[in-house]
């Protein structure tokens, strides 16, 4: 029989093993998003600011995406792109994210993020092949070391996580930078890989553009974390909060946690605080659940201008670079709509060539019947008189 | 059941007996002391050696980079599979029991699968997943799924599923060494299950995508795989020693679901004029549908009878206390062959009869 303690007399011991990983504290982001642009004279009195060559590229980098970023919505209303999820409002995060990158690190971008893969130096055209439908995905993934647009919300993070495991097994210096958005951050990948990346302390950095909304929910439906760099606390992982629309605190933000992930210090997550200017995209109606005061506010917070102040403050601004600048946008978009306005030729045949290494005996019949109704579309349009394509519906 | 496995591989003095879990650990080792790139990851894969014991001692002998222990998450480890492949691993990863491996199915049939395709043949995806499926070891629920229906209807994917210690242990590195994803399923019913077998010369596996007729009969083909293998060769000799009927039957061991190896089968039923697909996965939308349409699609004018499909009854697996009544075994499959004699009444439709394929619950 047990004999009962009296009560009040016993003290609970803690359990045996409890220990806590981690102090919380370092790891907890900033009370407000950290920002450089329009704080030197405030907060960083005696700091020369940011780097001039760092701006100036940043500045052209920003400019050339929002110009990019209006010509891929024109093409959309000319039937070249299928659809297109405008980052308008959000090139300094998309800006920022590439040029933060070495050479030899990789990008693990979402389909919202055509422009930072742009601004990594890839093919236009190539990058808004999965936008303009004539294949999944257009540029060399290993040779440009950007992975595929990902669809699929966070199912991108993981992958981050595993190439940059497997970079530091085979000993090279190379990080990983994976993009989401605020929606992505409540998919169970985004937490699958985030602990992965923790435990194992791989080097890949994620960046969240909070920029408000997924599709129609507001960050508020999404989440009741009081920020989403909040988050990397419970993973261990240190949280960094950015003002997503200052060019520069997402890079510097950005750099310094590249940096650190390559020599071995771990996996950083950033929340870049920012705005989707456009709707979700072109087929979307954003009058439906946002009001205009709101996006008038974040107008104001534009991150062109931002830039575009800084660089006038510190006299590193004529109007020659402006214009410079503002040509070589035009030039590039120039560029994507001649090109674009080609209709691209993809061969049928390739349907059969990339499902497995070796064809299946079942996908061979399959090549076999499509070839057989090639040849014969074919040979009914040299049986058409030249020159009238529809002569064959006079008839009817 | 293994005695049927056992007669038909040939037995010889340095063989010894190995069970179908050795041969898979074997092979595992084999292919991480081959290659490099090859790395095992999964949960509890690491110092227990996994639950069945696959992954005994990897650990110890290649170290804790080349066979890990991952956080508990499938999605996760599929996801991160995906990564080390990009980056030109081949990983080997565990997903513990088949109804497990579903929080990891958007990885493997939004990504995995496919990865080749969408970059147009630049990033293959190397990467075998190894899933112990199927009933009959008194597992509760979620641990005796076969859902190797899932894997077959998502193209890119290959499916692979031994049933003798010798093609376990071929099947597996033919798995590791594929520049595609493999879907391994491991049938845990067999893990147990003995064969001589010598590891110094493993039996020659002819790669992914050949079947092999396990026995050779002349009045109809049972078509089937993994953990219904032993069971149709138990059928096939009852069925001889029976003798009512006289039924000569061929087992066919598809080894690959996919590919598909049409061939062998259709050869096979153009020989005996009949076929019975068998398996443990139900039957409504399963493999025995697809096998049986092909089968009609090449062998019609060869057929004496309608295919037949012996499968688990369309029903979430039961409890264990009942999977014998749901799992098919000799008796049914018999059944089925009885019912192959198509004269004696199976479409009695002009004379308005039930055939014995229908009746009312």
């Amino acid at each position: 029989m047990t004999v009962l303690e009296q009560p009040g007399t016993y003290t609970p011991a803690p359990p045996p093993s409890w220990r806590p990983r981690t102090e919380a504290a370092p790891l907890l982001p900033e009370a407000e998003p950290y920002r450089v642009l329009g704080t030197r004279t405030a907060e960083r009195e005696g700091d020369t600011g940011p780097d001039a060559d760092l701006l100036r590229r940043l500045y052209a980098a920003v400019v050339r995406g929002r110009r990019f970023n209006e010509q891929a919505t024109a093409l959309t209303r000319q039937g070249r792109l299928a659809v297109y999820p405008s980052s308008r409002g959000q090139e300094a995060c998309q800006v920022a994210a590439a040029l933060a990158l070495r050479a030899e690190d990789w990008l693990f971008p979402s389909y919202r993020d055509t422009l930072a893969a742009v601004a990594r130096g890839l093919d236009p055209v190539e990058v808004l092949s999965l936008l303009r439908g004539d294949w999944h995905h257009g540029y060399d993934s290993p040779g440009t070391r950007v992975a595929p647009l990902c669809t699929p919300l966070a199912t991108q993070l993981p992958h981050a996580v595993g190439l940059a495991h497997a970079a530091r097994l085979k000993g090279d210096e190379v990080a990983a930078l994976a993009l989401v958005g605020d929606g992505g951050t409540s998919e169970g990948d985004f937490h699958e890989a985030l602990n992965f990346a923790a435990v194992w302390q791989a080097p890949a950095v994620f960046l969240v553009q909070n920029n408000g909304f997924a599709i129609s929910v507001p960050l508020a439906k999404q989440t009741a974390a009081p920020s989403l760099a909040h988050k990397a606390v419970g993973y261990g992982v240190p949280g960094r909060l950015v003002d997503g629309n200052d060019a520069v605190a997402v890079h510097e933000v950005l750099a310094e946690a590249l940096e650190r992930a390559r020599s071995g210090g771990g996996p950083t997550l950033v929340e870049a605080v920012t705005y989707r200017l456009e709707a979700h995209t072109n087929a979307d109606d954003a009058t439906r659940y946002r009001a205009d005061g709101e996006v008038e506010a974040w107008r104001a917070h534009d991150p062109v201008t931002l830039l575009e102040r800084e660089l006038r403050d510190r006299g590193l601004l004529d109007e020659e670079t402006v214009r410079e600048a503002e040509a070589a946008a035009e030039r590039q978009a120039a560029e994507l709509r001649e090109r674009m306005h080609q209709d691209p030729q993809p061969d049928p045949m390739e349907l059969f060539a990339h499902v497995y290494a070796e064809p299946t005996p079942q996908l061979r019949e399959q090549a076999a019947q499509l070839r057989a109704e090639l040849a014969a579309e074919q040979e009914a349009a040299a049986a058409r008189p030249a020159g009238n394509p529809a002569a064959g519906e006079e008839t009817r | 059941m293994s005695t049927a496995v056992r007669q038909h591989t040939a037995a010889r003095t340095d063989r010894r007996p190995a069970t179908m879990g050795q041969a898979l650990r074997r092979a595992l080792r084999d292919a991480l002391a081959d290659d490099p790139a090859v790395h095992v990851l999964g949960e509890d894969v690491g110092t227990l050696g996994g639950v069945f014991r696959v992954t005994d001692g990897l650990t110890a002998e290649f170290g804790a980079d080349r066979c890990a222990d991952t956080p508990l998450a499938e999605a996760g480890i599929l996801g991160t599979a995906v990564g080390m492949a990009m980056y030109g691993l081949r990983p080997v990863v565990e997903m513990q029991f088949d109804a497990f491996a579903y929080p990891g199915f958007e990885q493997l049939v939004s990504h995995v699968s496919r990865m080749r395709n969408r970059t147009r043949g630049r990033l293959p995806m190397p990467l075998t997943v190894r899933i112990p499926y199927g009933g009959g070891i008194g597992g509760v629920e979620h641990h005796s799924d076969s859902s190797e229906a899932y894997y077959l209807a998502t193209p890119g994917l290959h499916v692979v599923t031994p049933a003798t210690v010798a093609d376990s242990y071929g099947l597996l590195r033919a798995a590791i060494a594929s520049d595609d994803p493999v879907v391994f399923l491991e049938p845990k019913r067999l893990y147990w299950s003995k064969a001589d077998w010598d590891p110094e010369e493993p039996d020659a596996v002819p790669g992914i995508g050949k079947a092999v007729v396990r026995r050779r009969g002349s009045s109809a083909t049972l078509i089937t795989y993994g953990p219904s293998v032993p069971v149709c060769l138990e059928a096939a000799e009852a069925a001889r020693e029976d003798g009512a009927e006289g039924w000569d039957l061929e087992v066919v061991d598809l080894r690959t679901l996919s590919p598909f190896d049409e061939e062998t089968v259709a050869a096979s039923v153009r020989r005996t004029g009949r076929a019975v697909v068998v398996h443990e996965s139900p039957g409504f939308a399963g493999p025995g549908g697809e096998i049986a349409a092909r089968i009609t699609e090449r062998c019609f004018h060869h057929l004496e009878a309608p295919v037949l499909r012996v499968a688990g009854f369309d029903i979430p697996y039961p409890p264990p206390m009942l999977e014998r009544h749901h799992l098919p075994g000799v008796d049914r499959v018999l059944d089925a062959v009885a019912r192959l004699q198509w004269e004696s009444g199976f479409t009695s439709g002009r004379d308005g009869a039930e055939g014995r394929g229908g009746g009312a619950l």
